[in-house]
């Protein structure tokens, strides 16, 4: 709760973009109230694999990740905290000769586009980066500078940093309902009723009906990717590793745990904040691995869960300005790949708020693109 | 009973699922395939019984006055249980049970036997796995030597083993004074029993001393104790405690109401302090917690059929609230009368008119239970140890301090957040061992009830489970199919 009862931004949602979006506007000097129903990175933010990549992203997204990229690499001195941030690199394996040439097409197409951070790699170079992969995958490509944090750490020191230059962060506050009224944005919440002239939907998995509230509608679904950890193994990788077929992402942390995510999904229910698990499509990740990585058929599974998340239609996320009330900005559909977005976006829609411009291209993520979607 | 030594031979779909062959689920599966359920009960060990009844059927504990009569009664509810048509899987581990993925309204149990892994069906399920011991973090508890008095009980059940050379048993509760003289009657060496029961929770335990007096526990507990205090070294009013040694346990430590620092020699120490319910399968499972505050631990919500707030999911026995064995048999027969009401099996006037002697048997047991649980309540240090230096996380050696400093600093306000910091309750054992210790420590640090702090959201696979069992799971419908029949 709150004394201040207005602000320059009001933002809904405690994920990694709504702290990261208070913390920039923060620094502009802009005066922000944040709420999060859950605490700061209950759901997508906190449980995720923690992935930094910008190896394998749509075209789209590239510019956000890059920029976002260059505050991973010094996020301590943005947060005060390393958020666990490590940099080893990811590699997208190719399993046969087929994947590898669509590997080499992808690449060859972002050297045209001017983008340089994904290599292709041979199998002498994916064994020397990986040795533990299996010796029949022919090569892959690798993102040198990706890595990945523990991302609840990550987004609680953003929520810290937040605060600490002033922003208001009304943890376990609900905003029932949001309102236009002569230009200004109303939140009512359980604890009171809050007024801005900017309101920032980064609500994540709850961030449609938000929208749709204030008449946007999205073409957007909840997910609930499914990913689960093993006990500590010998160390036998540093960088994570992704596949281009089958579903598979795989991480060995420095305490030898590894884990295995890619996407299966499990059911959400967001209405109760919980999720239930598909043991079937979690078997097909444990068989992906079995025949990846056959060092890790001794491993031992400790725990499996699942994130809530929202999915767009495209797969891209909403981020920039509505189509329809000035003043309101989304930021939220990352369809389960927008973690590593989280600081740069924060950066640039503070920038956007404060300007009314950014110099980085976003134009494919802009919501203007729904607007002739039903509904 | 028909017992089932292979994961392959169960079918993919019961009525009912029971888990845990303790005094709950045995009574549960008995009176479930009596009333004509297809029923099945999955327990982790060899034998049933559970913890109480442990091996009632096979110990070499042959002389009747060691173990206690209390013991020997399992032999009849192993027996009834015997006789029903109820499908048994000993040496099994259930690691999942939820509502199916696919929302045909039933009840998905992953499970394992023999290392091989499988999922199958109920349309109704009763847990019955029981209580878990407190845990009890002094410094030094981590030392070799150090054990609980329940993993003591095990192997003096199972094997008749007792530990070697001079043994301490420090603590509180019932349990604490049985095993003592369980030990002492197997021959074991008891130098000293430390009493750990707080000077004040004898004045707030009195008020309810009159349905005490009325109770079955007074004789019995009466006789626990005198008979511990007449035998044995009883030194009451510990205040503080801790197990010393270098490479392993050499003595105890321990102070008398703020008094001078005692120490005895010793090359066991068994610790207890009452026991919790074991809710790790409905917490995984996403049922509704409540936090008791008598019994100072968090229970699951349960109407007065024992149905937890997931649909198709009971809580029978201890894991329901710590009420003994004679009540987890009662309260496990009512479950059971619920399910079978719940499949047509009864209507609602039978089931009410069977479950009405039952309903009164149980409340008889369970008068007094107020008196122990206030008078047995662990003191607050024994709950959150002082010493920033103990660990409270065992897995990944967590230490109070640690806990503290982010519950303070970093503003760490559940111990949920708390994982993503120090990774306390992400080892093997999933926070069943220190979940309730760092509850009370943020608790504690933050000026905060345990009910607003709350407890983990355990992950399941509940029970760990290897990367090559899951691997081999049926994974499409045809093979789902082909295995079911």
């Amino acid at each position: 709760m709150s004394e201040r009862r207005s602000a320059d931004v009001l933002i809904v949602g405690g994920g990694i973009h709504g702290c990261s979006t208070a913390l920039h506007c923060a620094l502009r000097g802009l005066s922000v109230i944040l709420f999060e129903k859950d605490h700061a990175g209950r759901h997508a933010s906190g449980v995720n694999a923690g992935g930094v990549r910008q190896l394998l992203r749509d075209v789209a997204e590239i510019p956000l990740s890059i920029a976002s990229m260059e505050l991973w690499l010094n996020i301590a001195a943005l947060v005060e905290d390393d958020c666990g941030f490590v940099s080893e690199g990811q590699i997208l394996v190719a399993e046969d000769e087929a994947e590898l040439e669509i590997a080499r097409a992808r690449v060859a197409d972002l050297r045209l586009r001017g983008f340089t951070h994904e290599e292709l790699i041979d199998a002498r170079e994916l064994r020397r980066l990986a040795p533990a992969v299996a010796e029949t995958c022919p090569g892959g490509v690798v993102s040198r500078r990706d890595g990945a944090a523990i991302p609840l750490r990550a987004t609680q020191a953003f929520k810290r940093r937040a605060a600490a230059l002033g922003a208001v962060i009304c943890e376990n506050e609900r905003v029932e309902r949001v309102a236009r009224e002569s230009g200004v944005f109303v939140a009512t919440t359980p604890r009171g009723v809050y007024r801005a002239p900017v309101l920032v939907n980064a609500a994540g998995a709850w961030g449609g009906a938000l929208a749709a509230s204030l008449g946007e509608v999205f073409p957007v679904e909840t997910i609930a990717p499914m990913l689960m950890i093993t006990t500590p193994m010998p160390a036998f990788i540093r960088p994570v590793v992704i596949l281009r077929g089958r579903k598979l992402s795989f991480k060995q942390f420095d305490n030898g745990t590894v884990l295995i995510g890619g996407g299966h999904l499990g059911k959400a229910i967001p209405e109760e904040n919980r999720t239930i698990l598909d043991w079937r499509k979690l078997a097909v990740s444990a068989q992906t691995v079995w025949d990846v990585f056959p060092i890790m058929r001794s491993a031992t599974i400790a725990r499996a869960w699942a994130g809530i998340e929202a999915r767009m239609a495209d797969d891209l996320p909403a981020f920039g300005p509505s189509r329809l009330h000035e003043g309101l900005f989304h930021q939220f559909g990352f369809s389960a790949h927008g973690f590593q977005l989280g600081p740069g976006a924060g950066a640039v829609m503070a920038e956007l708020i404060a300007t009314g411009a950014t110099n980085t291209p976003i134009d494919g993520l802009s919501p203007a693109r729904f607007a002739r979607a039903p509904g | 009973m028909t017992p089932l030594a292979d994961v392959g031979r169960l079918a993919g779909s019961y009525d009912l699922v029971v888990v845990g062959a303790g005094p709950a689920g045995l009574a549960a599966a008995a009176a479930g395939a009596e009333s004509g359920l297809a029923t099945l009960l999955v327990d982790e060990n060899a034998t049933p019984g559970g913890q109480i009844w442990r091996a009632v059927t096979t110990t070499p504990m042959k002389r009747r006055e060691t173990l206690g009569e209390d013991f020997w009664k399992g032999a009849d509810h192993v027996a009834r249980f015997d006789r029903s048509n109820a499908a048994y899987a000993p040496r099994c581990t259930v690691w999942s049970l939820a509502a199916d993925a696919r929302d045909d309204g039933l009840i998905e149990i992953g499970l394992s036997m023999g290392g091989k892994a499988r999922m199958i069906a109920a349309r109704q399920t009763i847990l019955a796995t029981g209580a878990q011991e407190r845990p009890f973090p002094i410094p030094g508890w981590t030392l070799p030597g150090v054990m609980t008095a329940g993993a003591a009980q095990i192997a003096l059940k199972t094997s008749g083993a007792v530990p070697d050379g001079r043994v301490v048993v420090a603590g509180c509760g019932p349990l604490l004074y049985l095993l003592a003289n369980q030990l002492a009657a197997a021959g074991a060496n008891i130098v000293a029993v430390l009493d750990t029961t707080a000077p004040g929770a004898l004045r707030s335990a009195l008020p309810e001393f009159g349905d005490f007096l009325r109770s079955p526990y007074l004789a019995k507990g009466l006789r626990l104790v005198a008979q511990a205090r007449r035998k044995l070294r009883f030194v009451s009013r510990v205040t503080a405690l801790a197990a010393t040694g270098e490479s392993r346990l050499e003595g105890v430590r321990f102070a008398r109401g703020g008094g001078v620092d005692e120490r005895i020699a010793c090359d066991a120490l068994l610790l207890h302090q009452g026991v919790i319910p074991s809710i790790n399968l409905s917490n995984a499972a996403g049922c509704a917690h409540e936090f008791d505050e008598t019994q100072h631990c968090w229970r699951p919500r349960l109407d007065d059929w024992f149905c937890a707030s997931m649909a198709g999911i009971a809580v029978a026995g201890d894991g329901a609230g710590i009420g003994g064995a004679e009540s987890a048999a009662l309260r496990g027969e009512i479950a059971a009368l619920g399910v079978a009401a719940r499949l047509g099996r009864l209507d609602a006037g039978a089931r009410d008119a069977r479950a009405a002697p039952l309903r009164a048997e149980l409340a008889r047991c369970l008068r007094g239970r107020r008196f122990l649980d206030l008078l047995y309540r662990p003191a607050p240090q024994f709950l959150a140890p002082p010493d920033d230096a103990t660990i409270v996380c065992r897995c990944e050696e967590v230490t109070a301090g640690q806990v503290r400093d982010a519950a303070r600093r970093l503003g760490v306000t559940g111990p949920n957040q708390m994982k993503a910091f120090l990774r306390c309750g992400m080892g093997p054992c999933q926070g069943r061992l220190c979940g309730p210790t760092v509850a009370e420590l943020i608790a504690e640090t933050r000026d905060m009830s345990l009910a607003e702090v709350g407890a983990y959201r355990l992950r399941p696979p509940v029970k760990p489970i290897t990367l090559g069992e899951l691997a081999a799971l049926p994974q499409t419908e045809a093979a789902i199919r082909a295995v079911v029949r």
